[in-house]
């Protein structure tokens, strides 16, 4: 490891750090957003489940590069332009969340449904009010996925332009120098375990049922 | 009152139409106990469940105090009808209290002001009101099952629809939740229709027994002695079971059954062998009633065993079975008679003091007198519908003792 460099590119490094975290942090709030109606969608109708699923896994399927490099073509901005990569995450985000959001309301006791239909709520409240907050633990995990992965997804934009820590790898590989690429490594995970440790402290407050002890 | 008008429920189509329920018509009255009884797959709970429209009828109408429940918005019918789903149904993430507070929230209620409701509906249930706070994960079955009674009656509906709610506990916490059940009802006289499949809970609860054959046809409706002692068809009486006719007794009161004397040693008294007549069975344990302070029956103590000189302590006792008071019924007495280890059921009277015995041959002698009674009257009230020959059923009337 060469401090000395690490010592002098501080301020770009710490640049890039927050660019990364925004541009990870975004497209996963942004997905989860979107993919909580559309989950809700394919659990409530059996037929928009298989499709929406299907359009889905498609989605993820598209290269991340791919995508980098057609969205601006399709959204009309300039390449190095970061909405794109906020959008193509953002799309990423979706796809994985979808089944996830659908699959965590399924989770949810159809009891439970039933009872809150017999009190005299309407669907759009029971959805909100009862089933989501008992679908939140399932979210939670798969959020988690989403998130990390986006960390991971959004250093690829860097061979676009798009200044984050991505930079780091390509100035390691241009100059056949290590010390930017672990650097680079190390700062990614602790972007990444700083993201896991905020869904799941934020889980734990929006759960608080699921702690209590029994009492019998 | 609710009124089933020709109601019927078909699931699915063409080849794989099954009805559910098939042209239901019962009028369920105000204030009263119904209990829909039948065997799964009989359209019990599809039947209850149309009342307040989480199903709703292929054809027919289903009235609530004259008005069609289509007019109605079904969310809004919803909070106006009690519901006790199976094993509860509570919310699980949300406080016991705020469970109960659910139909008042919905209606616009403050929290605040439907928790002070719900507060007072705990205590209603038997419940502290420092479970308030817990989430339902934390509370024993037969303790859910009691927030859900009180999450029920917190819009203070006039009508409850209970589907099994107790049929998830253990048959000691249901027999309790029944008795508590009957308890509430007898102050809140709700109109209340109860889905089971057992038919002792129906008997033991009900004012009126639907019972239910499967394919959702109304097999017969009426009083649960009348359920016991005349079922419609096989079909009901293969389902109230072969021992009907006992625990059709229950619904007779013993009424003058003779008391005999019975000799009574006090608890903690002492006493010897001698008190046993020399001219009893050698063979026979020689059985005599122990009673406390307070007259109440504590057990019973076979003579021939007892220590001379020792006080008579619980240890040395017996223990009998039901005891007879007052109101007991025929079914009651003859269990008393039966499970006493001296064959004598011990009587007693309104505040629980020992007044004597009765015999199983005098409760068999009871019940025969009764039977007759009813036969005889049933033959007088059936005269004029079921074309039996008029001279029969003069003869019969007229053997009635006025």
């Amino acid at each position: 490891m060469n401090w000395n460099w690490l010592n002098r590119n501080t301020d770009q490094i710490l640049s890039w750090l927050l660019a990364h975290l925004w541009l990870a942090a975004l497209p996963t709030l942004l997905g989860l957003l979107l993919a909580l109606p559309l989950g809700a969608l394919a659990f409530r109708y059996r037929w928009s489940y298989a499709t929406l699923i299907t359009l889905a896994g498609l989605l993820y399927t598209i290269p991340s590069l791919a995508l980098f490099v057609v969205l601006p073509g399709i959204l009309g901005t300039r390449i190095l332009n970061p909405i794109n990569v906020v959008v193509a995450l953002t799309l990423y985000t979706v796809a994985l969340l979808v089944r996830v959001v659908a699959d965590a309301l399924d989770s949810v006791p159809p009891l439970v449904r039933q009872s809150a239909t017999a009190m005299g709520y309407r669907p759009i409240r029971s959805l909100i009010t009862v089933q989501l907050p008992l679908a939140i633990p399932v979210i939670g995990a798969g959020l988690r996925v989403a998130a990390v992965s986006n960390v991971s997804l959004v250093s690829v934009a860097a061979l676009l332009g798009v200044p984050q820590l991505g930079q780091l790898f390509l100035v390691g590989f241009q100059l056949n120098f290590y010390t930017p690429i672990v650097a680079g490594i190390v700062l990614c995970l602790l972007v990444a375990a700083i993201f896991d440790t905020i869904i799941l402290v934020a889980v734990r407050i929006a759960t608080p049922w699921t702690r209590a002890v029994s009492h019998r | 009152m609710i009124n089933f008008d020709d109601v019927s429920k078909i699931f699915g189509e063409g080849d794989h139409r099954t009805a559910a329920v098939e042209d239901l018509t019962i009028e369920i009255p105000t204030g009263k106990i119904t209990v829909f009884v039948g065997p799964s797959g009989c359209g019990k709970t599809t039947s209850l469940r149309m009342i307040n429209r989480m199903i709703e009828p292929t054809s027919g109408t289903v009235l609530i105090d004259g008005v069609d429940t289509r007019s109605i918005d079904a969310p809004k019918l919803r909070r106006g009808i009690g519901y006790v789903i199976q094993n509860a149904g509570l919310f699980p993430h949300r406080t016991v209290l705020d469970n109960i507070a659910t139909v008042p929230v919905l209606d616009g209620q403050s929290r605040k002001a439907a928790r002070a409701v719900a507060a007072e509906l705990l205590e209603r249930v038997g419940l502290p009101e420092s479970m308030g706070s817990r989430y339902p994960a934390q509370l024993s079955g037969g303790q859910q099952q009691r927030v859900g009674v009180a999450r029920a009656l917190a819009a203070d509906p006039p009508v409850m629809l209970m589907d099994e709610p107790f049929s998830a506990v253990d048959p000691v916490v249901r027999a309790q939740l029944q008795d508590e059940f009957t308890r509430l009802q007898a102050e809140l006289g709700k109109t209340i229709v109860f889905v089971t499949h057992d038919i002792d809970e129906a008997v033991k609860i009900g004012d009126r027994i639907a019972v239910f054959a499967v394919g959702g046809r109304l097999a017969q409706y009426a009083t649960p002695a009348e359920v016991l002692s005349h079922p419609a068809d096989d079909f009901v009486a293969d389902f109230v079971g072969h021992d009907r006719g006992y625990r059709a007794l229950s619904f007779t009161v013993a009424g003058n059954l003779p008391v005999r004397d019975e000799p009574t040693l006090l608890l903690g008294s002492t006493a010897d062998p001698s008190l046993v007549p020399p001219d009893a069975q050698p063979s026979d344990p020689y059985w005599v009633l122990v009673v406390d302070d307070a007259r109440q029956p504590r057990g019973w103590v076979d003579a021939r065993r007892i220590t001379a000189g020792r006080p008579l302590g619980l240890g040395d006792l017996v223990l009998g079975g039901s005891l007879v008071g007052p109101q007991s019924s025929l079914r009651t007495a003859l269990d008393a008679a039966l499970s006493s280890p001296s064959g004598r059921g011990v009587a007693i009277d309104a505040d629980g003091r020992v007044i004597g015995t009765v015999e199983a041959r005098d409760v068999l002698d009871a019940i025969e007198t009764a039977r007759v009674a009813q036969g005889l009257l049933d033959a007088a009230d059936q005269r004029p519908v079921s074309g039996a020959p008029a001279g029969d059923a003069e003869q019969a009337a007229a053997a009635v003792p006025s």
